[in-house]
């Protein structure tokens, strides 16, 4: 009983000195650029000093408009990534138990995966002209092969011996399908939609510098070049990183909990 | 990072295929047929005319400006170019990115110092970054490389961390126990105990260096390069070349993929039996 209270208490204080010394390494790495920017060996208009910055920061969510290029960001992504889940969840789940589609999807699959989504970009552009679209699609093509493949493998990796077990005390095609097979595979679910989540991240940036469209995070760091706003570069930069941030952890996070884990599913799934 | 979750492959179905005794011929007749069938379309929408010819090309066009832009030696210099960037700029990355992260897993001290660094620069998608780079180092092809060194640097530190914490410390005594001084210790235990990691971090790298190129030829303005070829071809609206472009990219992205990797791997890490 002792042992393992100062084993717990023993690893919280590792982790308050970690988070210590972290927090010692930030500082020192923030003012080392300080000086640099200040030492005005480059110009003051490329590395803007940090006070700077943060007030540019926060000059832009006080009037408004980083909030909405925020919200025009989140929108293509969460366009893009529902409509990605829309396609592809029901699409690994019938590559999975038919083999028919399973042979017909896969081949195409395999070829159109390995093409960069910001590859289509400028043939997008051409089709659908410049704006919203143009990114929601990008994001949909990113986001799409994550989402197919690992429901696919997910659904494959449910045990035969659930299946059976439950085909065995009369569960109907119907309660298999919602009871065994989709927790069973929802471990593989949710490592898709987080891997999707990533790659439609980096691909609306992408598609918002190229298809640029007045709104959007992306559009504002590649618009800010064209007048040398460093600062509003790294403010857009931190927006960018810190909702990236919070998605992964937080909304991805408290989703896994609240499913995965709940139904004990994790362990079984990864040994 | 995602080198521990549950990831899918393709080839597992090859591999199923295989065991369920299939003839090569039907292998291969019944993965063209879906393409058939998407080619077919493809065709018989062109030839329609629902869309302008212009935007949307019968494949033969495609074709036929493939085989031009070979013949005339613009595509080969492009492909070489950005494959020249792709490997300055992952060689770069490969170096320094498995530097730091041995370097954070054997020092307590590395550790501190890299890791909150490192958290903070990974979440942001790297093409973000793109513009910031294109102020500080000029556009051209400094950017291009600086970049995707930059960005794949990132899965190569984390993994190669992670396997050099993962050695299993019975290892590292037992070999220090029959005498093995610091040198062999990192030679012949920590470096193939970690190797599996580290080489899901450089395959990560590149796909992510991959990724990130073809966008920042784009935005960067080099000369030459297939990135840059597309982005051109949009202004003259010459949708055969894009889509031939795009068809070479992803044959790339296949043959990095296939020819580089899984060879290396069968090389090292499955040779010495660390994984099957």
């Amino acid at each position: 009983m002792t042992a393992v209270a100062s084993a717990t208490a023993s690893a919280s204080m590792e982790r308050a000195r970690s988070a210590y010394r972290a927090g010692i390494t930030l500082l020192v790495a923030a003012a080392c650029y300080e000086a640099v920017a200040r030492s005005g060996y480059f110009p003051a208009a490329l590395l803007p000093t940090l006070p700077k910055v943060a007030s540019t920061l926060w000059a832009l969510i006080l009037d408004g408009t980083m909030l909405e290029h925020a919200a025009y960001t989140m929108y293509r992504v969460l366009f893009g990534l529902s409509l990605a889940v829309v396609v592809g969840l029901p699409l690994g789940i019938l590559m999975a138990r038919f083999r028919r589609v399973e042979n017909f999807v896969l081949p195409l699959a395999s070829a159109l995966m390995p093409i960069p989504s910001l590859a289509w970009v400028p043939v997008f552009i051409l089709w659908f002209g410049l704006g919203n679209t143009v990114a929601v699609l990008i994001v949909f093509y990113a986001a799409l092969f994550p989402m197919l493949l690992n429901t696919w493998s997910g659904v494959r990796a449910v045990n035969p011996l659930w299946l059976r077990a439950a085909g065995a005390m009369g569960a109907d095609e119907h309660s298999l399908f919602w009871k065994v097979i989709i927790p069973g595979a929802s471990p593989f679910i949710i490592t898709g939609l987080r891997q999707a989540f990533l790659r439609a991240w980096i691909a609306v940036v992408g598609a918002e510098m190229l298809a640029a469209s007045d709104w959007g995070l992306g559009w504002v760091i590649f618009d800010a070049k064209e007048f040398l706003n460093a600062d509003v570069m790294l403010a857009s930069l931190a927006v960018i990183g810190a909702i990236g941030f919070v998605f992964e952890r937080l909304v991805f996070g408290s989703l896994e909990r609240a499913t995965v884990m709940r139904w004990g599913m994790v362990r079984t799934a990864k040994s | 990072m995602s080198d521990l979750a549950p990831t899918a492959s393709p080839d597992v179905l090859a591999a199923g295929a295989a065991a369920r005794g299939e003839s090569r011929l039907r292998i291969v007749a019944r993965n063209a047929f879906p393409f058939l069938v998407v080619g077919l379309i493809w065709e018989i929408t062109a030839h329609i005319g629902v869309f302008p010819r212009r935007l949307f090309p019968p494949l033969e066009e495609v074709a036929a400006t493939f085989v031009r832009l070979t013949a005339a030696g613009i595509l080969p210099h492009h492909v070489l170019d950005t494959l020249l960037r792709l490997a300055a700029g992952f060689a770069l990355a490969a170096i320094v990115g498995v530097a730091i992260g041995i370097a954070m897993g054997r020092s307590r001290r590395a550790e501190d110092i890299f890791l909150p660094l490192v958290s903070i620069g990974a979440p942001i998608p790297g093409i973000a970054y793109a513009p910031l780079f294109l102020l500080w180092f000029g556009l051209g092809n400094r950017t291009a490389i600086l970049l995707v060194a930059f960005v794949s640097a990132f899965p190569i530190i984390f993994n190669t961390w992670t396997g050099v914490k993962a050695v299993k410390e019975i290892w590292v005594r037992s070999a220090q126990a029959m005498g093995a001084d610091n040198r062999r210790l990192f030679h012949h235990v920590i470096l193939p105990g970690a190797l599996p990691y580290i080489l899901t971090g450089l395959r990560l790298g590149l796909a992510q260096a991959w990724r990130i190129l073809v966008g920042v030829e784009m935005l960067a303005a080099v000369s030459w390069g297939l990135g840059w070829m597309i982005f051109g071809a949009r202004e003259f609206l010459n949708t055969d070349v894009m889509l031939a472009g795009v068809a070479v990219i992803g044959a790339i992205g296949l043959a990095l993929e296939k020819l580089v990797f899984q060879r290396l791997e069968n090389y090292t890490v499955v040779r010495w039996g660390m994984m099957t």
